[in-house]
């Protein structure tokens, strides 16, 4: 597989405030990624520096095998969605559709004005005149229009409601299917994008916590409920991620995968299994490594 | 059983299971094409990749074939190699769950044997 992305030890600091703490990934051609975190993980920050709009304090990156800085070619070939975009005071969403024609060598624009339709955007309206569900719908569009081989969406469905939610989810699989290229969901809403990933990396504290395949991930934690003593048995030697108790229940969340002799153990012991959706897992693994830090 | 994939388990474990389960009900007969694997990504909302790999693992296991150019299609004796299977597995997965449930409850054997004569007239 080519890389399309390769990231060496980047650290990023302001000051004493580090924002991204010696990370080092690659990203793949033609697979769609997660990049999950909390708020404030440092996710744009990674984002911003992959686009050559911020300089690293460290590290090394390479879009396409070459440093982005001032690098019309590679940058051409970068699509980046802001969550928050600014455009000039009177652009209309077609003045956008135009600009972005130039800007992006694989712009189709009979597939920008299709979405246009589907979103159901007033084409003729002015930019600083939309609704904030709107604005985002804009931003996808261009993010899917411009079929650049690198896109990065950072938290595009702000404001959006459940129909264009899922309008989105739609359009991206199907034009991803006909138009393979590197999509990049960068988001805290976990749960609705899981099933689009193929690959997730998630960022804490501006660390890398987690670099899996989605798939992996799914079946990675186990959550293992019943008496206390019991489940302290049965967990005994495993990777503890959570613990909860609950009246004379303890529930346990541990990582790795349970055998078959294992499950039914559980079983025969009165013990009850829980699987752990993507979701909780994060939430877990993210939460635990605060907590860890603060005692 | 519900149209939607959820999050916790193995997103291509439940496809292949999907389409098992088309093919026990014969929903999709032996040498029939089934969908592929952008039709289920759409259809699902989940990633081609993830769609491929549980149509892959079926694949692997012989009940599904591909040709070439063409799709995938369910294998000749595809139907009783799942029904098979399925058997096995009925056991561990309802009957101990059964027995166990029970004995936590004080049914005896014999009043399980009855009630599942009851069930079976119901």
């Amino acid at each position: 597989m080519n890389r399309v992305l390769e990231i060496n030890r980047l650290t990023k600091s302001y000051g004493e405030a580090v924002a991204l703490n010696n990370i080092s990934f690659s990203l793949e051609e033609g697979k769609i990624y997660g990049l999950l975190g909390r708020n404030g993980a440092g996710k744009t920050t990674l984002m911003h520096i992959i686009t050559a709009q911020l300089f690293a304090t460290s590290g090394e990156v390479k879009v396409f095998g070459e440093n982005p800085y001032e690098n019309d070619r590679v940058l051409s070939q970068v699509c980046f969605i802001k969550e928050s975009q600014k455009y000039p005071e009177f652009y209309r969403i077609k003045d956008v559709l135009v600009i972005s024609k130039d800007i992006f060598p694989n712009w189709d624009a009979e597939y920008a004005l299709q979405l246009v339709h589907d979103f159901n955007l007033p084409i003729n309206r002015k930019i600083k005149k939309l609704s904030r569900g709107m604005l985002s719908a804009v931003g996808i569009i261009i993010g899917l229009a411009s079929r650049a081989p690198l896109t990065f969406f950072d938290e595009p469905y702000l404001g959006l409601d459940a129909v264009a939610r899922t309008i989105f989810y739609d359009r991206l699989l199907e034009d991803y299917a006909e138009h393979p290229r590197t999509v990049v969901l960068s988001t805290h809403l976990i749960d609705e994008v899981s099933k689009l990933l193929e690959h997730v990396i998630v960022i804490d504290n501006g660390k890398m916590l987690v670099n899996e395949d989605a798939e992996t991930l799914r079946g990675q934690a186990i959550t293992i409920t019943g008496p206390a003593a019991k489940v302290e048995e049965f967990s005994r030697g495993k990777k503890i991620i959570q613990r909860e108790g609950f009246g004379g229940l303890v529930s346990v969340t541990v990582l790795g995968n349970l055998s078959l002799p294992e499950q039914k153990q559980a079983q025969v012991t009165g013990l009850e299994l829980a699987p752990v959706s993507l979701q909780q897992l994060i939430v877990r693994l993210t939460t635990d490594n605060n907590e860890r830090k603060a005692a | 059983m519900s149209l939607l994939i959820d999050d916790s388990s193995p997103i291509f474990v439940q496809i292949a299971e999907r389409i098992e389960n088309d093919i026990i009900e014969g929903l999709l007969p032996e040498e029939t094409q089934v969908p592929s694997t952008n039709q289920f990504a759409s259809f699902y909302q989940i990633n081609p990749a993830t769609a491929a790999k549980g149509v892959n693992l079926l694949v692997d296991q012989g009940i599904l074939y591909k040709k070439r150019g063409i799709g995938m299609f369910v294998t000749e004796g595809a139907r009783d190699k799942l029904m098979e299977k399925r058997r096995e597995r009925f056991f561990e997965q309802y009957v101990i769950t059964m027995v166990n449930e029970a004995k936590k409850l004080g049914i005896t054997i014999e009043q399980l044997t009855e009630m599942i004569r009851k069930g079976g007239n119901a």
